[in-house]
């Protein structure tokens, strides 16, 4: 018979407990441990204890040949594999003033456009989920299934895509491909009246999410925060904007920027979002030019000896490839800023005194990759 | 033969000892059945919802999927938690499932399909679904679980908070009517949907003629504060934060496995039987029918169509609860005490003074 330890009666007023949010806990989507310090229902102190999926992503980087490690970067955010592939195939470009072809950057700019998008209707699905709706997110899997087999038609795979190459991508588009992705920009509108109607318009989910977890744009600046937490606290910075890549450029699209710092402006940064990379989406699909799609590169990859940046505006926010090369074949440093692991890190300011279920919905709005986190 | 059979049954109904053992029987083998055929319909109601199919494997439609999942929770392993107090662990689900079935002897399906009529019937059903908190609040705390003891803090603000605009709607209900005997306040409402409490606080037709103003001005949102602090009390969506399951795991439940847990669930639905079938004959006329009254030369016949219409809309509400879980994200907990002390009980308690003015005020009209 197991005798339960007794606990030395402490001051009740300002007596505390601690219960592990995770590793294996419904609302944390994957095996984040946040050690909460709790006064009743009141958090008091909350640490986030990442490492339970570390898989050594950087070292991983320093034993491999470049194009040997460009897999593993699709494998990071596993729901925005495209743009994490882009910031590392971009850095080596850069290093390596390889010219990619136009219609490649079209490409790109499509097939991860459309991957933001499928990455913010998982987003947003999960969060109602965590907020108790179930129905959302099955809807929001229905329209990211289309992506997929958008996706899927053009890359072979339909979650961890390696479809980017140093110097364009692997495979050409068929006519096929643009007049789906064009066919869905109009459907996924009518779909996104649908989600206002059904989430952002619902009175209990105003409740939950409006004056929620506020994040001022200082406590960004202070943590490092980016991508839609930064929007969502009144900061305009974008890098597709900020620092253009690829053709961003020559897009017509604009940078939604909410001020109230809430729950509610960052959700509704993403689902503007949603309707920005349509809008993109919708002007790729009718500029493409014809083409080649692979550009020269040479046989054997050795970059110059140096550091080289190179920054995306992935689903989660700005996702920063540092490269180092020694002039070898391999990599001799690969440095991964992942925005995830900076929106999390003001988790534990940000939900100080904070009620349980709110923080819950705090660190939806935060749309965590466990796996962008540990890397 | 048969004609023997029909006498038996007969006698067997009309004789007491008998006639309760047969209805208390009955009434278990319709919660058991309302368990786990709502399961069933809650599941493939869910599916619908979103867009797929449901459970589909076991027999036709999936309806032997209730059956299969009882038979997975018999076979499991029954444990409780090291360190939790045995008894109290084991008996909050009796707890919890014993009240639904006292409730349901009180109620009436039909003008004769009553196991007790009770002339404090009203007074019976609420003094007993009082009970599951305590059950819900005792399991929890017993799991010596942190998730469950959060919960079980819950349940009990959460359900003080409810049952005061619940029995403040009650007491303007008792005032209308003037009886707790609920068959009484079913017959009360006969001759057609425009004689029910829903819209007879509005107008009241019986007296015959034009007929005069009504005792309820507010008879419809009465209505709707009852079935909301039902959805409360039943701990269902959007009120579900005893179980919460993102972000109490699953609240009190957390620790019972097997048919420990298959006895809350089960008593989740009795509950919410309990819940609808009281807003059906509080609100919505029971048993009687929507278009005039059913002749007393139809016999059998007509307590049987009868008990057609209570289930009827019975089933109604039960679906519209399935309905409201599948459709909206969960409230914060505070925002539910919010609209229990700022929204809910002010308008209750002017619902009653109304209702008390009006009554008393000599027939103007």
């Amino acid at each position: 018979m197991n005798v339960p330890t007794l606990i030395p009666v402490g001051d009740p007023a300002n007596e505390t407990f601690t219960i592990n949010l995770g590793p294996q806990h419904p609302a944390t989507h994957g095996v984040l441990r946040v050690k909460l310090e709790m006064d009743g229902e009141f958090i008091t102190n909350a640490q986030p204890v990442p490492g339970y999926i570390h898989r050594m992503h950087e070292k991983m980087g320093e034993n491999r040949s470049w194009a040997q490690f460009l897999p593993n970067t699709s494998r990071i955010d596993y729901l925005s594999a495209l743009t994490y592939t882009h910031a590392f195939v971009g850095a080596v470009e850069k290093a390596a003033k390889i010219e990619v072809p136009l219609r490649a950057e079209y490409i790109r700019v499509i097939t991860s456009e459309l991957n933001r998008i499928s990455s913010h209707l998982v987003g947003w699905g999960a969060w109602v989920m965590d907020l108790g709706g179930f129905t959302p997110i099955l809807y929001a899997f229905d329209d990211r299934e289309k992506i997929l087999d958008l996706l899927e038609a053009v890359t072979g795979s339909r979650l961890t895509y390696c479809y980017y190459r140093f110097g364009g991508v692997c495979d050409d588009v068929d006519e096929t491909f643009i007049k789906g992705a064009a066919a869905f920009v109009p459907y996924m509108r009518e779909r996104m009246k649908m989600y206002k109607k059904l989430v952002t318009g619902n009175i209990i989910f105003r409740k939950r999410v409006e004056g929620i977890g506020p994040i001022s744009a200082e406590m960004c600046r202070k943590y490092g925060a980016c991508g839609p937490v930064l929007r969502g606290s009144g900061v305009n910075y974008d890098v597709r904007k900020a620092e253009p890549y690829s053709i961003y450029k020559d897009f017509d699209f604009d940078v939604p920027v909410y001020n109230e710092c809430d729950s509610l402006a960052r959700y509704l940064v993403r689902m503007d979002e949603i309707e920005q990379s349509l809008r993109i989406i919708e002007q790729g699909c009718a500029k493409i030019p014809e083409g080649p799609v692979m550009g020269k590169v040479p046989r054997v990859l050795k970059l110059p000896v140096g550091d080289t940046c190179f920054a995306t505006e992935c689903g989660r926010g700005r996702l920063l490839v540092r490269i180092t090369s020694d002039g070898k074949e391999e990599p001799y440093r690969v440095r991964l800023r992942t925005p995830c692991f900076t929106n999390l890190s003001l988790f534990e300011e940000a939900s100080q005194g904070m009620m349980l279920a709110d923080a819950i919905s705090l660190m939806a709005s935060l749309d965590l990759v466990i796996p962008d986190i540990d890397r | 033969m048969i004609a023997r059979t029909l006498e038996l049954i007969t006698f067997l109904l009309t004789h007491e000892p008998y006639r309760s053992l047969i209805y208390l029987l009955c009434i278990c083998g319709f919660v058991a059945a309302n368990a786990a055929y709502l399961v069933w319909v809650e599941r493939k109601g869910a599916g619908r919802f979103q867009r797929r199919p449901g459970p589909t494997e076991s027999g036709p439609w999936g309806l032997l999927q209730p059956p299969a999942d009882g038979i997975k929770l018999l076979s499991k392993q029954v444990m409780a938690p090291p360190g939790s107090d045995k008894i109290l662990f084991w008996a909050a689900p009796l707890m919890v499932i014993a009240p639904p079935l006292v409730c349901l002897a009180a109620i009436p399906f039909g003008d004769t399909i009553l196991a007790r009529n009770i002339n404090i019937g009203l007074l019976l059903v609420f003094s007993f679904g009082s009970i599951n908190v305590m059950a819900l609040m005792l399991g929890g705390w017993a799991s010596r679980n942190k998730f469950a003891i959060i919960s079980s803090a819950r349940v009990v603000s959460q359900n003080v908070a409810y049952e005061i605009p619940m029995l403040l709607v009650v007491i303007t209900m008792i005032m209308v009517t003037g009886t707790m005997n609920l068959q009484e306040v079913i017959i009360q409402q006969a001759g057609g949907f425009w004689n029910w409490n829903i819209l007879r606080g509005i107008w009241d037709f019986s007296g015959g003629g034009w007929g005069h103003i009504g005792g309820n001005l507010l008879a419809p949102i009465t209505f709707l504060i009852f079935y909301t602090c039902m959805l409360a009390e039943t701990n269902r969506a959007p009120f579900d934060m005893a179980e919460a399951e993102s972000e109490l795991v699953a609240g009190a439940f957390t620790e019972y496995g097997g048919m420990g847990f298959g006895v809350f669930f089960m008593a989740e639905y009795a509950n919410i039987v309990v819940g609808c079938a009281l807003a059906t004959l509080l609100f919505l006329g029971g048993w009687q029918s929507p278009i005039g009254t059913l002749p007393a030369s139809w016999g059998i016949i007509g307590t049987l169509v009868g008990v057609g219409f209570f289930f009827a809309k019975m089933y109604f509400l039960i679906f519209s609860v399935v309905w409201i879980r599948w459709t909206f994200p969960r409230t914060q907990f505070y925002g539910l005490l919010n609209l229990s002390w700022k929204i809910l009980i002010p308008i209750s308690l002017f619902t009653l003074l109304l209702t008390s003015v009006l009554l008393k005020l000599p027939r103007l009209f």
